[in-house]
């Protein structure tokens, strides 16, 4: 989509780069981000929770960085790059996160996990997690209904590595 | 959600234009008014995306200080590092509200508008004021455990729901609007209102004006401040009540002081003759708390909310001796000290 003024009401096309692809789609300009991955190009990895904002499980990177797709709208996304929990490994190749996920049995239904290891990967990207306090703050923007919360911890500490303090350490 | 026209604004003229007239809403982060719109609250007849335009600069302010482009993200913003050096009490407040997600698309303009978390404001099958004005508020006699308890009216009881705005009414920051008739700057104490019986209007923004930035005063506490935030969760949740205090120290002895409530009013709520009466004054619980005192003064309860007040009190109490000691409440461990 050009930079216009020109008005749309009816679907627009957008050029994405979804998990490396190029990939053009057309979406009316109230489909979710969400929705357009999941209806459209039947990415289903990313779940809809509670399409508020308010779970986490919709979380996708844009350009790198975490956000909950359900609150970004399609169509102001042109250009930009998508990746998804498709994106991020395969089944023979699992990510670090998806392998330590796996390893600290840090799921039970599943529903939250895409979403938890898009925020995970996204968080260590931002590079502001020192601590197991931290981890956890900055991983509030995902709820796992079936508490899995301790083994989720684990899993992105072994991704982290060991300069982990479990020291608490003032702002 | 309803079926709007979406635009794409070029240049901010163009996007005040567009603003006239019709039922239209910039959109930026969209992480407010794609939810409203969700939940019918917000229904515009066009959407036009500002996030094209050159809004996303963290600079020197003109008259001392820095300005935040209206399209700077709440995690840009509270991850600068010279936010962080200079304004640790707004980053603090920030990194406070909402989830890392929504603080990477929320915008610094944006955040200044969010809407009330009041749970009739959401439900479209109620009657609200402040979404349909006139129809009534349920929230007065009903469910209101988070709602205000200062500068309410009768038509409407809802809070302000940022933490950002709280930080920004203690630093006593600037917003930056443009409209078809040209600029201007608001004080942020001027920017939010109370709702009196227009609760359908949460600021004093014109129908056709875009925030174009905000700046933040020379004078940034950045040594005695706190963002101490009380919630029913201790992350990803919104404050019952919070506190920005702001202190600047003279040896021993307040040269200045800065208090701003969240979680209580309509709008962050800041009495300056208040503040004054710690000027001069030595830090110290009897002071702190007739501070607190004044500060509260003309505090109504609903059924649900008479806590607020107690809490508030000794949030207050506690905040002042936090940003005394140097000592400010840390976002990741929550234990208060």
């Amino acid at each position: 989509m050009t930079v216009t003024a020109s008005d749309h009401t009816h679907a627009i096309p957008i050029d994405l780069h979804i998990n490396n692809q190029p990939t053009r789609l057309e979406v009316e300009p109230w489909t979710s981000l969400l929705d357009a991955l999941r209806e459209q190009l039947h990415l289903t990895g990313t779940k809809k929770g509670c399409d508020h904002g308010q779970c986490g499980a919709c979380t996708v990177l844009i350009d790198g960085t975490r956000i909950n797709s359900c609150l970004a709208l399609a169509v102001m996304q042109d250009g930009k790059a998508i990746t998804t929990i498709e994106g991020l490994g395969t089944v023979e190749t699992l990510h670090p996160m998806q392998a330590a996920f796996i390893e600290h049995d840090a799921f039970q239904c599943g529903y939250c996990t895409p979403g938890q290891i898009c925020s995970a990967v996204g968080m260590i990207k931002e590079g502001h997690a020192r601590t197991a306090d931290e981890i956890r703050e900055l991983m509030s923007g995902n709820l796992c209904r079936c508490g899995a919360y301790s083994n989720i911890l684990a899993a992105i500490e072994q991704v982290m590595g060991a300069n982990i303090s479990s020291e608490k350490v003032a702002a | 959600m309803n079926r709007y026209t979406f635009t794409q604004a070029v240049d901010a003229d163009g996007a005040v234009r567009e603003k006239i007239g019709a039922d239209v809403r910039f959109i930026a982060g969209g992480t407010n008014l794609i939810d409203l719109m969700k939940y019918n609250v917000e229904r515009p007849d066009r959407v036009v995306d500002i996030t094209k335009l050159p809004m996303r600069d963290i600079a020197e302010a003109p008259h001392g200080g820095l300005r935040l482009g209206a399209l700077v993200t709440n995690a840009v913003c509270a991850y600068d590092t010279r936010i962080a050096e200079r304004y640790p009490l707004l980053r603090e407040a920030i990194l406070s509200g909402a989830s890392p997600q929504l603080r990477n698309a929320a915008t610094t303009g944006g955040n200044l508008l969010q809407r009330t978390r009041c749970y009739y404001f959401y439900d479209v099958d109620t009657p609200c004021n402040k979404r349909q004005p006139g129809s009534g508020c349920p929230a007065i006699g009903g469910l209101n455990r988070i709602h205000a308890i200062l500068g309410t009216s009768e038509h409407c009881i809802a809070t302000n729901p940022s933490d950002m705005n709280v930080a920004m009414a203690a630093l006593g920051a600037t917003v930056n609007v443009r409209g078809t008739s040209g600029e201007r700057a608001i004080p942020i104490l001027d920017f939010h209102r109370l709702p009196d019986d227009k609760p359908e209007v949460d600021t004093n923004l014109r129908g056709d004006e875009l925030i174009t930035s905000v700046d933040l005063p020379d004078e940034a506490f950045a040594t005695h401040y706190t963002y101490l935030k009380l919630r029913d969760r201790a992350s990803y949740a919104f404050a019952l009540v919070s506190v920005a205090a702001a202190l600047r120290m003279e040896g021993g002895t307040i040269a200045e002081a800065r208090i701003a409530l969240g979680g209580v009013a309509h709008k962050p709520w800041r009495r300056p003759e208040v503040e004054a009466l710690l000027k001069g004054a030595k830090p110290g619980l009897q002071t702190f708390s007739k501070v607190a005192d004044a500060l509260l003064e003309g505090s109504r309860p609903q059924s649900q909310n008479a806590y607020k007040i107690q809490l508030a009190h000794r949030a207050i109490i506690r905040a002042l001796t936090q940003a005394a000691d140097g000592t400010p409440q840390s976002v990741a461990d929550k234990a208060i000290l």
